[in-house]
């Protein structure tokens, strides 16, 4: 059934079918009708909303919850994940699964509310403390804030780890045709959950391991999952590589633009192509460089100063020069402006 | 009361009547899994308040017969290993969180207990937000708060309930107001809120008010089993190893400088009666996530035959005057009639300033970038949109300007330029608010984009009252009859853009 929808509204759509049974946040532009339609909808079906009183608190609602095994989410943009960093950390550390979405406005600070991808390096890197990592989605389609929900909340509960849908204030804003029909979602049984019944009795969540031993092979157990994510759960798209000479590389609402732009491009003849990474951890470095090597250069296209450009560099490992176009505060470059940008990097080629 | 024989505090010295019990409650582990040695034995020191509060803790949960039925949250502090004691169900959070991650568990778990238990540094000072929204949300946890105006784990700084005077690493010379501010008293404060049904301060300082202590959280305890609101117990509590007492010092410590600053007192005890009048479930998620989607789907359309391939439309002017909503109807259309299409809006504080626009893709192929930065046809709602956005439209393409008359100083040589008085007909209809519909029926009339008969089956899934549904029919009509007359007369439209 296809119903035009707006892409925040989309992620709460996802998440129900997903079997989302619990919403806990805090309102920030350009986020905030993720929250309204989980207050919406959630209660409706008999899930949970609760607004907090901070993200710190909101996160920390989403620990308790997910103690209990609910699916179990929130969202924010840049300032409330800088506060939601703590509990990501704990999240991870105690090996708890939970859905949180970042739709990106301006940074540092405050910024401003228009779109920015600049929390590249907070949500994909890290930005809390300790060895962890976020596993990462990036929609660029209100399909796909409904669609790459749902994979949060199937990768959060198979790695048991925090799953970061990273988006911006466009995708967010944004209305486009949503095709969502209802399918049975089951989560899977979570045995260490602790749900204040006799059989959950002795479980335990917790991050602490006292002794350097223990918090060596729990760390050890977490980057095998990782490693094993690498293997299995990299997503990325491609349009007109096949015969590309150069590659620009963009996600999100950028792939979009540039997806347009390579399209006029090539009705000047331009052999231009297309490469968006959907999952940002784990970084499609392999498909990447696949598709890189059977060109001549990559162009990295970024709503930021550069970030994703350092994974595409070390997918790329210095075979084929990369160049870098970002454009930051608010300002989303127009199809001209790639196109330029393209034939500016394919002209400097010859 | 199920009892073991194993012992795990030292002895206290009784001065006063009490008889004291060695045993150790079902509620407890038999061994203690947190050293591989040391099986039997806290890591608490000699004399420390938290094992006594451990204590009647676990014999209230075996008495009340709620083992099965109990998650205990742990904080940071010296407290933190709260779980290697406790056979019930145990998560650990971050340093003052104790509260928010309660509410999560016990709106996931509502008729289990969920018990919070924290030091005053974790819930006076870094968990202050935390536990007042708690309380004042009626959260129907129980929170224990032990005070021992300390710091402990850390080794000895200051906390927010340190007493005016009293040494500590980071107030060497004594807390002084003028620099650290008063000890904060929680309960008075939390007493202060409509929600909390129990609230409650007691003292470890002897035999006798330790036995009130026991029953304050037994009370606090049972009250949540019966599924009562938030309920609160503020232990007043020795550290002898930071104050650098002895474990009776530190006890009498607790009476003669604690007590003081802290009145000891019941602050709530009352029922709270809250309304519930939340809406019970009563759909289901596949009605929610299919919504509209499923009414609009039973209409059929017959896909129209497009004459362009994609058409991008940006609408600017006043926020009130419907621009956002005339773009989001517009893409409606468009889905109706089988394109593929995309609406981005301005937002924020931007809209707030008294101006709002959007941009809208009617495509046959996948929409790319949904920011139309050259429109192939833009409506200005007003004079400041036509100034700023005109020189963005292609060549070829259409502007459409909601007044009579184009402004004097204005030239738009490469588009077409059509100049319609939407709020004067919309007036005359009868609110000017449809306004936006008459821009609608120019935009129709004028390209042809999506056909007048999507435009009134979108109206009437999205407008309720049937008379402002009249009024937009004709409001629509009357923007399509009004280009149709210009044209013919050829008053309005100029290649040049200026208006006679
Ligand atoms: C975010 C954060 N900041 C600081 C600390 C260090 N820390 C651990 S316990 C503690 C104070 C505990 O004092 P209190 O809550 O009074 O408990 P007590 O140890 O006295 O029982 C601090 C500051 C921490 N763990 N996390
Ligand atoms: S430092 Fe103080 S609070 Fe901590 S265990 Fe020792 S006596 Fe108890």
């Amino acid at each position: 059934m296809r119903q035009l929808c707006k892409g925040n509204v989309a992620v709460i759509k996802g998440a129900m079918l997903a079997g989302c049974g619990a919403y806990y946040g805090y309102p920030i532009t350009p986020a905030s009708e993720i929250a309204e339609a989980a207050a919406l909808y959630l209660p409706e079906y008999g899930g949970t909303f609760v607004q907090a009183e901070s993200e710190t608190a909101s996160i920390n609602m989403v620990y308790g919850a997910s103690c209990a095994g609910v699916r179990v989410m929130t969202a924010s943009s840049g300032p409330g994940l800088s506060l939601m960093q703590e509990g990501i950390s704990y999240l991870a550390g105690a090996e708890l699964p939970c859905v949180i979405v970042d739709v990106m406005r301006g940074g540092p600070g405050l910024g401003n509310i228009a779109p920015e991808q600049s929390d590249y390096f907070a949500m994909v890197k890290g930005g809390g403390h300790g060895n962890y990592r976020n596993l990462v989605v990036a929609p660029a389609s209100v399909q796909e804030m409904a669609d790459l929900t749902i994979l949060a909340f199937e990768l959060a509960d198979k790695y048991r780890n925090p799953a970061i849908v990273l988006t911006d204030g466009f995708v967010g804003q944004m209305m486009e045709p949503l095709d969502l029909e209802f399918r049975e979602i089951v989560a899977p049984e979570k045995p260490w959950a602790v749900k204040g019944t006799g059989e959950t009795r002795k479980n335990m969540v917790s991050s602490i391991y006292l002794e350097s031993d223990d918090l060596e092979e729990h760390q050890r157990r977490m980057e095998a999952k990782y490693i094993r994510a690498q293997q299995m759960e990299t997503r990325s798209e491609e349009y007109c590589t096949s015969d590309a000479e150069l590659v620009v590389v963009g996600f999100g609402i950028v792939s979009r633009i540039l997806r347009s732009a390579v399209d006029e491009a090539r009705k000047q003849g331009i052999k231009v192509g297309l490469f968006r990474p959907i999952t940002l951890w784990p970084f499609p470095s392999q498909e990447l460089a696949e598709t890189a090597l059977r060109a001549q250069r990559v162009l990295v296209v970024e709503l930021s100063n550069g970030q994703m450009l350092e994974d595409v560099r070390l997918a790329l490992d210095g075979k084929r020069p990369i160049e870098f176009y970002g454009r930051v505060g608010g300002n989303v470059p127009s199809i001209e402006e790639l196109v330029a940008k393209i034939e500016e990097h394919v002209t400097a080629a010859v | 009361m199920s009892t073991h024989q194993v012992m795990t505090e030292k002895p206290m010295v009784s001065t006063d009547s009490y008889q004291v019990v060695h045993s150790k409650s079902g509620v407890f582990y038999s061994e203690y899994e947190r050293k591989t040695d040391l099986k039997h034995q806290t890591h608490y020191c000699p004399g420390c308040g938290h094992g006594v509060i451990h204590k009647l803790v676990a014999e209230a949960l075996d008495d009340l017969q709620v083992k099965d039925h109990t998650i205990l949250v742990s904080p940071v502090g010296c407290s933190v290993f709260a779980y290697y004691y406790f056979d019930v169900g145990n998560v650990q959070v971050a340093h003052g969180r104790a509260p928010a991650a309660a509410t999560g568990l016990k709106r996931a778990c509502p008729d289990k207990l969920v018990v919070a238990y924290q030091g005053d540094g974790d819930l006076a000072a870094i968990g202050t937000a935390e536990i007042v929204h708690a309380a004042n949300r009626g959260e129907k946890i129980t929170v224990f708060f032990v005070n021992n105006a300390i710091y402990g784990m850390t080794g000895g700084q200051m906390a927010p309930t340190t007493l005016v005077g009293q040494r500590s690493t980071t107030s060497p010379w004594g807390r002084r107001p003028v620099n650290e501010g008063f000890p904060l008293h929680m309960c008075e404060m939390l007493a202060s809120l409509e929600a909390p049904v129990y609230i409650e301060r007691v003292a470890l300082c002897d035999n006798k008010n330790i036995m009130r202590a026991r029953r304050a959280i037994r009370k606090a305890l049972e009250l949540q089993r019966g599924g009562a609101g938030f309920t609160f117990v503020e232990i007043l509590s020795p550290c002898p190893t930071i104050w650098g007492k002895d474990p009776i010092e530190a006890r009498r410590w607790v009476g003669e400088k604690m007590v003081p600053s802290f009145p000891l007192n019941v602050f709530r005890d009352r029922k709270v009666e809250i309304p519930n009048n939340n809406v019970p479930p009563h759909k289901t998620v596949a009605e929610l996530v299919e919504g509209e989607g499923k009414a609009g789907a039973h209409v059929a359309l017959p896909h129209r035959q497009h004459l362009f391939h994609d058409l991008g439309i940006k609408i600017a002017g006043f926020g009130g005057q419907g621009v956002l909503l005339l773009g989001q109807l517009l893409a409606e259309m468009g889905m109706r009639e089988g394109l593929e299409v995309s609406w981005l809006p301005s937002y924020g504080p931007e809209m707030r300033s008294g101006s709002a626009h959007c941009h809208v893709c009617l495509s046959k192929e996948r929409v790319g970038s949904p920011l139309v930065s050259r429109p192939n046809v833009l409506i200005a709602m007003n004079e400041f949109s036509l100034h700023k956005f005109a020189s963005q439209v292609v060549p070829g393409g259409l502007i459409i300007y909601s007044l009579g008359h184009l402004p004097e100083d204005f030239s738009a040589p490469q588009a077409q330029v059509v100049c319609i008085p939407a709020a004067e007909i919309a007036d005359k209809l009868g609110s000017a608010k449809v306004a936006n519909v008459v821009v609608m029926g120019a935009l129709l009339e004028e390209t042809e984009c999506l056909s007048p008969g999507t435009a009134m089956q979108v109206l009437e899934t999205k407008v309720k009252n049937p008379n402002l549904l009249e009024m937009d029919r004709k409001a629509l009509d009357a923007g399509r009859v009004y280009i149709d007359h210009t044209v013919a007369v050829g008053a309005v439209t100029q290649a040049d853009g200026f208006a006679q």
